[in-house]
């Protein structure tokens, strides 16, 4: 073994030793309004490394806001998101916009309900993933191709879509290509909202393939806003429900769905239509 | 291996002015190593209820249950996924998989969760689909589209992929031909040599004598039977 692969073999096992004690995302007394009006309040959760959180209820019960304001989208108005950067845990509320930036475009990712707000439709397929390579310093233009071609290809469309602009895409293809420029910077927290709303049902039936797949193969954490219970049960790990604003019930995705305790989730799951 | 003591269980259904039921009462039982015990009780017993309690799916209200030393009742998400990953299989009555994913993958999945490589995981389900007598044409299918005594063929597969120091089996011969009910109760008895303890629930009669090696009887925790 070179003194290089033995450097990095220690790095990997100290960043896995890392991963056993701190969560990847801890979230405290995080609260946003509007006026008077709750968004959502008293939120709390750790989400550990690997793991894949959803979070549930009817539109209007706080989980976009919560979303929004984890990602930084919207700034809250009290509590705290620590995050475990490359550098240890920090705040990600009182990061510098710079830092911040910085840390969406490297560690972070978010896909959209609607990939018209996560692509870039005037660029070509392959230029919406390389671009992400490009604003971390990417420079030599054969392995940006080459590394977009790749996840054209895990996202199973077709390189010789790659310079086609994503208006030429079907709904389904314009999500995966998303995922494809979200993930091609290695992120270690995808938030995701609504990632399989408004498609087809066996064009979500591939997309959650997809996602469980590459969530298993890059170890990613992610957390999932969406009002299908079908799919948190396939795709998430833990699950919290929210109504008006706050979180009424979490835990465990099939303890929470198969015996929920609180009576809005009771309402919730005897509310799902049976296929 | 599994320690269940003086665990009970009640629904409170909310959706129905708060009514209160009680499913469960001071329920015990043990499994050892190389064991299988059988759950026994009339339909709606609460046969089902233990498991689904002993998988975390559902809550207890009282009581303890430890596996392999883990305490299951109030323990957080994170230890119970990670008892599900390592330690304890299930193998439910129902087959719930992401939709076009092909039954290969299926039952190689709790392999490559714990970090095997795929190839060797693809391998070891390849075995277990031969010998439970699913054609290999139908390997890179989805099993959504299978018949029920396949789906509960491939779920087998998938439970016995890993060899799990604690399995809890739900009805595994119950849609089963006499053949394929033989390969299921031959691995139900390979799992105890290797070491295994398992609890099950057999309607199967004949199945229950050939693998178990005891009873316990659930409606001895039905509550308010003392009074």
């Amino acid at each position: 073994m070179t003194a290089g692969a033995a450097r990095q073999r220690e790095d990997v096992s100290a960043a896995t030793q890392r991963r056993m004690v701190h969560p990847l995302l801890s979230v405290r007394g995080l609260e946003k309004r509007y006026g008077t009006r709750i968004g959502c309040s008293g939120i709390g959760f750790d989400l550990w490394p690997g793991e894949v959180l959803g979070i549930v209820g009817e539109s209007g019960s706080g989980k976009s806001t919560l979303l929004a304001c984890l990602a930084g989208h919207l700034r809250p108005d009290g509590g705290q998101v620590i995050f475990d950067t490359r550098d240890g845990p920090r705040d990600v509320l009182g990061l510098t916009e710079a830092e911040r930036r910085r840390l969406m475009r490297t560690d972070w990712a978010f896909v959209h309900q609607n990939p018209r707000d996560g692509l870039r439709m005037g660029v070509s397929a392959g230029g919406n993933v390389g671009e992400r390579l490009m604003a971390v310093g990417a420079r030599h233009y054969g392995s940006i191709r080459g590394q977009a071609l790749d996840w054209l290809a895990r996202v199973e469309i077709a390189p010789d879509r790659i310079d086609d602009r994503p208006g030429a895409f079907s709904g389904g293809m314009q999500q995966r290509l998303q995922i494809a420029r979200n993930l091609v910077t290695g992120p270690r927290l995808v938030f995701m909202d609504e990632p399989t709303g408004g498609l087809d049902v066996s064009v979500q039936a591939r997309l959650l393939d997809l996602l469980r797949g590459l969530v298993r193969q890059m170890g990613l954490s992610a957390v999932i806003v969406t009002h299908d219970l079908a799919v948190v049960r396939l795709l998430a790990d833990r699950l919290m429900v929210m109504q008006g604003g706050r979180v009424v019930e979490q835990g465990l995705t099939d303890q929470v769905l198969d015996d929920p305790q609180h009576g809005y989730t009771q309402l919730l799951v005897s509310s799902v239509l049976q296929v | 291996m599994l320690h269940v003591s003086n665990l009970s269980k009640s629904f409170t259904l909310h959706t129905q002015g708060g009514a209160r039921i009680p499913v469960l009462d001071g329920a015990a039982l043990a499994v050892r190593s190389g064991e299988c015990v059988g759950l026994a009780g009339s339909s709606g017993a609460g046969k089902s209820t233990l498991m689904r309690m002993i998988w975390g799916n559902y809550l207890a209200t009282t009581g303890s249950i430890r596996i392999a030393g883990h305490e299951i009742v109030g323990a957080d998400p994170r230890e119970i996924l990670s008892i599900r990953r390592a330690t304890l299989g299930y193998v439910s009555q129902f087959l719930r998989v992401v939709p076009r994913v092909p039954t290969l993958d299926v039952v190689a999945e709790p392999l490559l969760l714990l970090g095997h490589g795929e190839e060797a995981a693809r391998e070891r389900a390849a075995v277990l689909l031969a010998r439970l007598n699913i054609p290999q044409r139908l390997w890179t299918l989805s099993p959504t589209t299978f018949s029920g005594g396949e789906q509960q063929r491939v779920n087998i597969a998938r439970g016995f992929a890993h060899a799990f120091p604690v399995l809890l089996l739900d009805e595994p011969t119950a849609s089963l031909d006499a053949a394929n009910r033989e390969v299921v109760l031959d691995l139900i008895a390979e799992a105890k040599t290797r070491g295994a303890a398992i609890l099950g629930i057999f309607h199967d009669q004949a199945a229950r004598d050939r693998v178990c090696d005891r009873l316990v009887d659930v409606a001895a925790f039905t509550p308010g039977r003392a009074a």
